[in-house]
């Protein structure tokens, strides 16, 4: 009987240790990506990321990340670091593989230009600072290892970057039609009738993890979250910003109205801009017949 | 050792056979019926203010509310969707567009179950911008403007998942997509009931999902074309 329980016992335990064993060894040979929820993600040793002749390496971009990214990102790339918590907006949870900045359409991944151009840049507004001391090539091999957080970077490619034509003629016409596309696409239900960000539906915002998210208040005149120029601007509301209120107007506004919409907002930043001097002349000829931006107004017929 | 290997093939062989035999059943008679109730006190809808968008609230004769817990006589529960979640063999593929609209700044309808790789449009039947915004996390989450007049937005799930629906300019405005495995599949009318058709003879697992309360399954068994019965009782709570 005693032998019997014992032969139990020592088969037991050495099963355990076959199916444990590995396991732990694993998890302390890696450290980082440890705990990997996403099974089929590509591997820290082969991810790649390719901008601009700069091929970047996963394995490198690793041993970056645990020095600049996990106080905010955190070990398992959920955007759970110890920082975290004192953080808003959240950082981002690379396991998601949604992002914001993008040039591809919304729901498919950025290219990883656009990762690249993201880490560059930082966020505006948020505790992502500019990451420019960092060499390219470090910056590149960031990119590989954001890669290998989530399947998706395995089974899907980026979609194809949006086409932008060259930037049409700042006009007062144009403006003015940006202005009626500003009511009729209901910009101001969030973004407000003066672009302050404070527009009847503002309060509400959550993002995809139900947080609270304010809409970009143009009086800042701070750069946008996903550059400064007009191309910039043109890509943000014509891609959308994944995760967030910000829908894609890809497939409602045409080239040449997204022009007109950028000439707009242009006029909604206390900036020195051509569109702002050309808008500050027309209201001062015609201030007494503009009407307001709003429900019930007629803004959308000029 | 060569006799076991013949031993794993010819079972290899059978169970092939038999997956190719299962793999086309003939569309069954066989029919699950029943209710969907609650026990408890469910939480009172919220009325909804839509005096913001005067477009829509002059569509609405009686005032709308929020639509999580929609009860009806006798304890009824509507939109649960009940479905075959295991027994199934070789489901038929999806049939026909899944059409999902807004109209009123609501969801019509307010849970539209569907297939993966279905044809899904979503229309924008008023005369204010929507944006759809699917929260999905197995599929792909993304998030696009629909002004008046824009054609429809023309688009398929790949996952099976319940993708919570927003429009994010008009708050109030929530409703899922129900992708399922499954071509078996009902939502509750407002008097609790639903139908599962065309079940061929077979053991199954029926689940009953609730956007709220979330699922509760039972087994059945059909024998030929009968009809069986199956209720659901949830519990609710207020809150």
């Amino acid at each position: 009987m005693i032998p019997n329980k014992f032969a139990v016992r020592f088969a037991l335990g050495s099963m355990a240790l076959l199916t444990l064993g590995p396991t732990v060894v694993t998890a302390q040979a890696t450290h980082v990506n440890s705990v990997n929820p996403n099974l089929g993600a590509p591997s820290v040793e082969s991810e790649q990321s390719h901008i601009d002749g700069v091929t970047g390496h996963a394995y490198n971009g690793k041993k970056l990340y645990r020095r600049f990214c996990i106080g905010c990102h955190g070990p398992d790339g959920n955007g759970e670091g110890e920082n975290a918590q004192w953080i808003d907006p959240k950082p981002r949870d690379f396991t998601e593989a949604t992002f914001k900045c993008r040039s591809t359409p919304t729901g498919t991944l950025p290219t990883d230009e656009d990762l690249y151009n993201a880490i560059t840049r930082g966020f505006v507004t948020t505790n992502m600072p500019q990451w420019r001391p960092l060499s390219p090539q470090q910056r590149a091999d960031l990119v590989a290892f954001v890669k290998t957080w989530s399947p998706r970077w395995a089974k899907e490619k980026p979609g194809t970057p949006l086409t932008i034509p060259s930037e049409t003629p700042i006009t007062i016409d144009s403006i003015l039609r940006g202005r009626a596309m500003f009511q009729k696409l209901e910009c101001w239900k969030c973004h407000g009738p003066e672009g302050h960000g404070d527009g009847p539906s503002a309060a509400t915002l959550t993002d995809d993890k139900s947080n609270p998210i304010r809409p970009y208040n143009f009086s800042t005149g701070t750069r946008f979250m996903c550059g400064e120029t007009n191309q910039d601007l043109y890509r943000i509301f014509m891609t959308g910003l994944d995760g967030s209120p910000m829908p894609s107007f890809a497939d409602v506004v045409k080239p040449d109205e997204a022009w007109d919409l950028v000439h707009f907002l242009r006029t909604l930043q206390p900036l020195k801009t051509q569109e702002a001097s050309l808008w500050q002349s027309y209201v001062s000829a015609h201030g007494k017949d503009i009407k307001p931006i709003g429900p019930d107004s007629a803004a959308g017929a000029q | 050792m060569r006799l076991k290997y013949f031993v794993a093939l010819a079972i290899v062989i059978m169970v092939g056979a038999a997956m190719v035999v299962f793999a086309q059943p003939p569309a069954g008679s066989g029919s699950i019926t029943g209710k969907v109730t609650y026990t408890g006190t469910p939480p009172k809808m919220k009325p909804i203010d839509m005096s913001k968008e005067p477009s829509c609230a002059k569509q609405h004769a009686t005032p709308v509310t929020t639509e999580n817990v929609v009860t009806g006589p006798g304890n009824s529960l509507e939109w649960v969707v009940v479905f075959i979640s295991a027994g199934e063999q070789g489901a038929g593929g999806p049939s026909q567009a899944a059409r999902y609209d807004q109209k009123g700044c609501q969801y019509t309808p307010h849970v539209l179950p569907l297939e993966p790789e279905q044809q899904l449009q979503i229309y924008n039947d008023d005369q204010t911008s929507h944006n759809i915004h699917p929260l999905a996390k197995v599929n792909q989450e993304w998030n696009k403007s629909q002004p008046p007049g824009s054609p429809p937005i023309d688009t398929k799930w790949e996952k099976p998942e319940f993708i919570p629906v927003k429009c994010n300019i008009h708050p109030w405005m929530h409703g899922y997509f129900v992708v399922l495995k499954t071509g078996h599949y009902s939502v509750t009318g407002n008097d609790g009931s639903f139908e599962i058709k065309g079940l061929p003879a077979g053991k199954y697992t029926v689940t009953a999902w609730q956007e709220q309360y979330g699922t509760k399954t039972q087994d059945v068994t059909i024998s030929g074309s009968e009809s069986k019965t199956a209720n659901f009782v949830f519990t609710a709570t207020p809150y």
